[in-house]
């Protein structure tokens, strides 16, 4: 293929912070699990949200792209466009294309390849789940990588060629009506995934007019080429293969982020994914790369975490189904109060009084301050940063992961809001305690979800107090 | 703003009030009946069919007149329902005194009631119109938005939070041992200090003995005007002053609210101590019935209604000023803590301690040379809410 006129200009990676300890997992079950730690979106996290916050962290300093491309395994809707709530909660123009590729573990290549073609943000995003005891519990991962793709004199990475083989055989699958996916045997799948992979990389190395790339990432979702992945492709520097376990559509991304986190400039790394045939993309970084790398590398993600149990992530995930607090479930959201309020309830913008300055969460018509009626201007918060003024810990209250968590944050530069506290650290709370805006979902009722946004301690917070455990 | 008030130109002249409780055997139509009937039963002078108009409190046990005038079988009339949130029992009750102080009415019943405990779920319910899913109010309890105030209070103050949690346990402590005396008291016990401190938690740092009892039950007062009053009893109970504020929710989005106030309450308290000719508080009222929904707003309120200094309630509480030996009690009737809180009564209900006490009829818990008592209400949470405040007197003038 003819070079693209578009290259990646920003990435980000979002790795949720619950680590489930394998090692935990096997005792309870009686298995052997191993050692290690799994990556585990939160109850309040789905594809969509992941994707939101990977989404914010590749956009800043940046105009709004003109479409928006979501993939994922696990949408959190069927018939309505995710990518839709995207765009909300990213507060992009109406003009602009969302979209969802959704179904399989290509899906994150088509997002890639559509992005790189046309432009626009690409945002790969999945919570992987298997049955208790399963390999796709123990091996896989959630999170989310976005691409901003714009112009080539712009690319932290240019796209060099990109080669495509296909191929139908039954290897890995789900019905949509099952959360756990199936796996036929997996030597069966390596058989037909290595000429794959041999036939697309060479072709993409023979279109690009290159030798052997300087580093090679491989990821698929059988297991088998999984294990072989550093062996089954040469390349001069560095071969790898995903960096936190199977993660569906966003493998490939959350490879690609971690790749653009540590390579150097003017080198060529060789993406190959194998789902259901493969794809190879070869990039080749800018001089830019080293001084627009994402600001939390993958790696340092990946290190930090706190633990949740084996049985609270079973309950998260569905697959334990605990006594609720005798309290009634909430109503779900009503359609029409949620689209007159998208801008608030996506993007968590309020109205500031163009009279006296006073910020209202949410936004009002009429200033609690000086009494103006109707003089607002929109002031979106959800990069603004906060502190808890109080907070309590509520042991009654409903939540799909009791007990629920709020905290009265006043954000810097105006605007109060009670929110709930994202991701536990109740230890952590205090008043005074810094925190930031995250988009989640709340809980679902009525088969809708409902999204808002909470508020999480931030990195450094969280940060200053684990460095205050360690040292006891 | 003009507020001129109805001092001494109505007055309850009949009072009625069922056990609170878990009445798993009475519908809301039952003690609804009950109540009214000890009411009228206790004003031998004034039969059912004089009674002019109605005002029904509740919350959500009912909708409409009708909730009142089917199990009454009244025949056709006026009966208006009104809610107000947690106050809404008062709310019956500031309508009813209008409505005679207005002329339209001489002889007008105001009745609250509520059952709860038919719900199947711990604590209240809420009943709100289709949102937009983002209403924190939504997903945070009761205890939960109450227990706000506690850490808020002691960052402000610099009170040490062992010394918070002791003032808090001693409100429970003091309402239970209140409420042992009271033979219509949902909780007739005394509960030690260490049981209220062992309990399990709710929210924040309040446990069960924190909360105020979830409760079934009914209450009503007949009212007249102040000039017939001793038509139909030799010791009427008057009005002073009647104060209601609805505030504007600022306090959830305004950083320069603390948390340690309901300003909303100081409001409704200067309103109605203005109607009622008072100047000091702690000197000119005998006995207050508050809403003590959770042990940390009692001590609050003791601030906003003027019975103690700014961030000095919580040593008051526990120099034991507010006890029935103290310098003012408060909620000598067991409060909504252990009397219990079925909402739509709960008002109506500390209006009844009063009345009882004016009377000299509140048995073990009586208290002597009464002047005037208050009654505090409160619907909502801190942050925004509604407030009520009523001063009522056994003599006129």
């Amino acid at each position: 293929m003819s070079p693209s006129p578009y290259g990646i200009v920003s990435y980000a990676a979002y790795l949720p912070r619950h680590r489930l300890q394998c090692e935990e997992l096997g005792t309870a079950l009686g298995i052997k699990a191993g050692r290690g730690a799994r990556i585990a979106a939160s109850f309040d996290e789905d594809s969509t949200t992941m994707g939101v916050e990977a989404a914010r962290r590749a956009l800043p300093g940046r105009g709004a792209p003109e479409a928006l491309y979501f993939a994922t395994t696990s949408p959190a809707y069927l018939d309505k466009t995710n990518a839709a709530a995207l765009h909300a909660a990213l507060g992009l123009p109406h003009e602009a294309f969302a979209a969802d590729l959704a179904g399989s573990a290509r899906s994150g290549i088509a997002a890639l390849r559509a992005a790189c073609l046309g432009g626009g943000l690409a945002v790969l995003s999945d919570v992987r789940t298997g049955r208790p005891g399963s390999a796709d519990e123990r091996d896989g991962g959630d999170g989310a990588a976005a691409f901003l793709f714009g112009a080539a004199d712009e690319a932290v990475a240019e796209i060099v060629a990109h080669t495509a083989a296909t191929a139908e055989f039954l290897d890995r699958w789900r019905v949509p009506e099952n959360r756990a996916g199936e796996q036929w045997e997996e030597r069966f799948g390596l058989e037909r995934y290595l000429p794959l992979i041999e036939d697309a990389g060479q072709r993409a190395l023979k279109a690009a007019g290159t030798g052997q790339p300087d580093h090679v990432l491989l990821v698929s979702p059988n297991a088998a080429v999984r294990k072989r992945a550093t062996k089954l492709f040469p390349a001069r520097l560095s071969v790898s293969g995903s960096p936190l376990g199977h993660t569906g559509a966003a493998d490939a991304g959350l490879a690609l982020a971690d790749a653009l986190d540590r390579v150097g400039a003017d080198e060529t790394i060789l993406l190959l994914s194998a789902a259901d045939g493969c794809d190879a993309v070869l990039l080749r970084t800018t001089d830019r790369l080293p001084a627009a790398r994402q600001p939390e590398p993958v790696a340092g993600q990946l290190a930090a975490g706190r633990p949740v149990s084996y049985t609270t992530y079973l309950t998260w995930r569905g697959w334990l189904d605990r006594e609720p607090p005798r309290r009634p479930e909430p109503d779900r959201p009503a359609s029409p109060p949620s689209a007159r309020g998208e801008r608030w309830k996506f993007g968590f913008t309020g109205s500031r009084c163009e009279n006296c300055g006073f910020v209202h969460l949410p936004p009002a018509r009429v200033c609690k301050e000086c009494g103006a009626v109707d003089a607002m201007t929109p002031v979106a918060l959800a990069g603004a940063r906060g502190t808890v003024a109080t907070y309590t810990v509520d042991r009654l209250a409903y939540s799909p992961s009791p007990p629920l968590i709020d905290a009265v944050v006043d954000f810097d530069g105006g605007g109060r809001c009670t929110l709930e506290i994202a991701d536990g650290a109740a230890d952590q709370l205090a008043v005074g305690t810094r925190v930031e805006p995250v988009f989640r979902r709340l809980h679902t009722a009525g088969g809708v979800h409902n999204y808002f946004w909470k508020a999480r301690l931030t990195a450094r917070t969280a940060a200053d107090v684990s460095s205050r455990e360690g040292t006891g | 703003m003009s507020s001129n008030g109805i001092r001494d130109r109505v007055a309850v002249v009949g009072m009625g009030c069922t056990p609170f409780g878990e009445h798993w055997d009475r519908s809301a139509d039952d003690l609804l009946l009950d109540a009214t009937r000890e009411c009228l039963a206790a004003t031998p002078a004034l039969a059912a069919e004089d009674v002019d108009a109605y005002w029904l409190g509740t919350l959500g046990s009912g909708q409409s007149g009708m909730t009142l005038s089917r199990p009454l079988s009244l025949d056709y009339k006026p009966v208006t329902r009104v809610e107000n949130y947690c106050a809404t029992g008062s709310e019956a009750f500031r309508n009813a005194c209008y409505a005679v102080a207005s002329g339209a009415y001489d002889r007008v019943m105001a009745v609250g009631v509520e059952k709860l405990k038919d719900s199947g779920f711990s604590g209240l319910l809420r009943s709100d119109p289709p949102g937009d899913g983002t209403a924190p109010e939504l997903s945070l309890t009761a205890p939960a938005a109450f227990s706000l105030l506690d850490p808020a209070y002691c960052d402000r103050y610099g009170v040490d939070p062992a010394a918070m949690r002791e003032a808090m346990t001693h409100v429970a402590w003091k309402n239970h041992a209140n409420g042992a005396l009271n033979p219509k008291a949902q909780f007739r016990s005394v509960v030690s200090k260490e049981k209220i401190e062992r309990a399990p938690l709710v929210a924040g740092r309040l446990g069960v003995f924190d909360c105020s009892g979830v409760s079934d039950g009914a209450a009503c007062a007949l009212i007249v005007r102040a000039e017939d009053a001793l038509r139909y009893t030799d010791r009427p109970m008057y009005v002073k002053g009647l104060s209601l504020v609805a505030g504007p929710a600022r306090g959830a989005m305004d950083p320069g609210y603390d948390y340690t106030t309901f300003p909303e309450v100081v409001h409704a308290a200067a309103d109605a101590y203005r109607q009622a000719g008072i100047s000091d508080p702690r000197s000119q009222i005998s006995l207050a019935e508050v809403h003590d929904c959770f042990t940390p707003t009692e001590v609050v309120l003791m601030e906003d209604l003027g019975f103690a200094e700014r961030g000095q309630a919580w040593k008051d509480v526990l120099d034991g000023a507010f006890q029935l030996d103290g310098r003012l009690p408060v909620n000598p009737d067991g409060g909504l803590k252990s009397f219990g809180h079925p909402v739509g009564a709960s008002g109506l209900r500390m209006l009844y301690e009063c009345w009882l006490q004016f009377r000299g009829e509140a048995g073990d818990r009586q208290l002597a040379d009464l002047r005037l008592g208050l009654t505090h209400n409160l619907g909502g949470r801190p942050g925004g809410c509604v407030s009520f405040v009523s001063v009522v007197g056994p003599e006129p003038g």
